[in-house]
């Protein structure tokens, strides 16, 4: 006999977790497939969790769930060779009750939310790989099949939170395969290392974190950015590029990383630590233009699967929670008014979305990839530049500062032109409004 | 046709990790996993039970976070689980342990006749090889240790043949059920669950038995009942000699200069196989 559920959820990352929670608390039966062992063995992230969403899911989650340090300090690093130029800010306002970002470990976050969807009364089956979405005469989506022998199973919608290669959609026709230049690749190390060093190197006490954005030379001119976070007893180091300038380029990711450790104002941070994890994941960085079709007869696709990811503010797991949320309420709706899980009426998702941040943010940065993908300065002429001239400047050698300011210009002028440095500055401002 | 198969829950020792600073392990963020070689012991059980209908139980002395492995035994195909879990078997050794699982062993046997009881060779976070062994002995039965594997079973006849390995090779054995057997490693291969498995394992109600439930001698179990004592734990000192390289023109040379080495190492050796001629 095919078992037949209200909702299937395949997917246990931020996007599904939070579909599967939702439908599950309002009472709705309900079934996650997941093929990693257990819920995060297969998600990398690297992360920081923005609180507000998981609030709003699960508001009581600080309680228990295992972040690593809550974020009091932002850096922006510009890399140059053996520099870097940027902006701190730290505050102690940030000590609250309920802080508002965290570094994780995502594996850690989404074994415990598994714990809290088993609670909530979902079924909950991992190793197990969805391989097909079943379909009906009429093209609507009734089902499932897995890797497992008997594994057809029915329900009245699906929701495809399986990542961001989407295999399900892109097999079932729903998706195209994503362009080289939608996608970046990024590789990250957990090092372990005393969480003394951590807090005398940092400045923290406590569960304090810091969170160190970087973007510069070390990606050698690709379009990528790095990062380095604060976790209880381990940094997190880690670099990504999109995958067409890894493809046309000669740099491995994994060599980057490399260059990234030793580089002479971030080795000095990592010393002594030790290096307990490996992993590498793609990250959608398409935008607003790369979004898919999110709904159809009897399905919709949720997270990284439907391209929600905010390249420009580093956010992606929290677009993840709140569409899987959003997926989630338009099922519960649809049930309650006894309505069908039709295209039509599914429609409901994507005027969710349209009404909240995720749409709102991907619409304002949708020129973002593109100016960024064919304007590679950004990422290694200007930091260069900048640092050049902070040098300068603070050294102090006798020289005028007027002859400074005037040798900065012409480093300026030389490498961009006078009219490529106003073009910059206005593609800048249209990459951002 | 009743089997139950014991089943022990272990860090992970593939995933275990020294911590940097205090060189102690660190069991933190290990996983859990179902002993690998009880995973061979299991399979051979389905197996069994493929061909004649019986019921697998999976047996399992922990603590709570415990029914996660037998929960994963369900999902591969096993009938049932049972948990014996109770704050009062904690700190049981080999011995203790076996004694507790026999008292299970003895419940079980009162819903349903158990004929053979599969047990992993030994575990990966004690690997002293002696629970099986010791269940065996209390309960009477056949002991078939380190087998590769089970030709036949015939219920009419109650009879088993086994292979086993044994120093000098293999031994065919046929014995007379009930029976306990541990299978050696790589024998067979863990099957992949069927759907059905898996949804059964997701909604099994996991049966949970304390000390009492089992009626089992509380000054036998835990602590009390280990008279196993651990005085001392320590790491392996790396070894301190190099290795050597013995050179010479021709191999007759590369022989007596290897011979040499070893004489002048071991001068008592020498003389004795000297005046051994």
């Amino acid at each position: 006999m095919v078992e037949k559920f209200d909702a299937i959820v395949i997917g246990a990352g931020p996007s599904g977790n939070a579909a599967t929670y939702t439908l599950a608390k309002a009472g709705l039966n309900v079934l996650q497939l997941e093929r990693g062992e257990y819920p995060g063995a297969k998600n990398v992230q690297g992360g920081i969790m923005y609180a507000a969403e998981l609030e709003r899911i699960i508001p009581d989650f600080r309680e228990d769930c295992p972040t690593e340090r809550h974020i009091i300090e932002q850096r922006i690093w510009l890399l140059g060779d053996d520099s870097y130029i940027g902006t701190n800010y730290r505050s102690d306002a940030f000590n609250t009750d309920k802080p508002n970002r965290y570094t994780i470990i995502r594996a850690n976050i989404d074994k415990w939310w598994g714990e809290k969807i088993r609670e909530a009364g979902a079924l909950q089956i991992c190793e197990t790989t969805v391989t097909e979405l079943i379909r009906n005469e009429s093209g609507r989506v009734i089902g499932v099949r897995t890797d497992r022998v008997g594994g057809e199973i029915h329900a009245d919608v699906v929701i495809m939170a399986d990542g961001v290669n989407a295999l399900l959609a892109k097999r079932g026709g729903l998706q195209k395969e994503v362009a080289p230049e939608n996608v970046a690749l990024a590789v990250k190390e957990i090092m372990f290392i005393d969480p003394a060093m951590i807090e005398q190197r940092f400045g923290l006490k406590d569960e304090e974190g810091v969170v160190i954005e970087i973007m510069g030379k070390v990606t050698k001119g690709m379009v990528g950015t790095a990062f380095l976070y604060t976790n209880k007893e381990s940094l997190t180091i880690g670099i990504g590029c999109l995958i067409s300038d890894f493809k046309s380029g000669d740099c491995t990711p994994y060599k980057m990383l490399e260059d990234l450790k030793k580089h002479p104002v971030i080795a000095p941070l990592i010393e002594g630590a030790e290096m307990k994890e490996y992993a590498a994941h793609m990250i959608p960085e398409g935008g607003y233009k790369a979004v898919p079709q999110l709904f159809g007869d009897g399905w919709m696709v949720v997270g990284d699967a439907a391209h929600f990811n905010n390249a420009a503010h580093r956010e992606g797991s929290n677009l993840a929670m709140a569409s899987g949320r959003m997926a989630a309420e338009t099922v519960i709706e649809m049930k309650k008014a006894g309505k069908a899980m039709s295209a039509a009426n599914l429609a409901t998702y994507k005027a969710k979305l349209d009404d909240s941040f995720i749409m709102k943010d991907l619409k304002k940065y949708r020129n973002l990839p593109g100016i960024m993908h064919e304007n590679k300065q950004f990422f290694g002429a200007y930091p260069d530049l900048l640092n050049a001239a902070a040098h300068n400047l603070f050294t102090v050698d006798s020289v005028d500062k007027k002859t400074k300011e005037n040798e900065i210009m012409k480093s300026f002028v030389k490498k961009r032109s006078p009219f490529g440095l106003v073009g910059d500055a206005f593609k800048l401002m249209r990459a951002f409004r | 046709m009743h089997i139950v198969v014991c089943i022990k829950q272990v860090p992970d020792s593939a995933q275990i990790r020294i911590h940097p600073v205090t060189n102690t392990i660190m069991r933190q963020g290990v996983p859990a996993i179902i002993n690998p070689y009880d995973l061979f012991s299991l399979e051979e059980a389905l197996r069994i039970r493929d061909q004649t209908g019986a019921r697998v139980t999976v047996l399992c002395m922990g603590p709570p976070m415990a029914e996660q492995a037998l929960r994963k035994a369900l999902s591969l195909g096993a009938t049932d689980a049972v948990l014996l879990t109770d704050r009062k078997f904690a700190g049981s050794d080999t011995l203790a342990t076996s004694f507790a699982l026999v008292s299970a062993i003895n419940k079980l046997s009162a819903e349903e006749p158990v004929d053979m009881v599969f047990c992993g060779k030994q575990t990966v976070d004690g690997d002293t090889a002696q629970v099986g062994p010791g269940i065996s002995t209390r309960l009477g039965l056949q002991q078939l240790t380190y087998i590769e594997k089970v030709e036949s079973v015939d219920l009419e006849k109650r009879e088993i043949t086994v292979h086993r390995r044994s120093e000098g090779g293999v031994q065919v054995l046929k014995t007379s059920l009930p029976c306990m057997i541990t299978m050696l490693e790589n024998t067979n291969t863990m099957r992949f669950g069927t759907m059905d498995d898996m949804f059964r394992a997701a909604r099994y109600k996991l049966n949970l038995w304390s000390k009492d439930d089992t009626n089992c001698d509380e000054t036998k179990v835990g602590l009390k009942g280990s008279p196993t004592v651990v005085s001392k734990v320590f790491v392996p000192k790396p070894r301190a000699e190099k290795s050597k390289f013995i050179e010479g023109d021709t191999p007759e040379a590369q022989a007596q200069a290897a011979i040499d080495t070893i004489f002048g190492a071991q001068p008592k050796l020498a003389e004795d196989l000297m005046s051994a001629r």
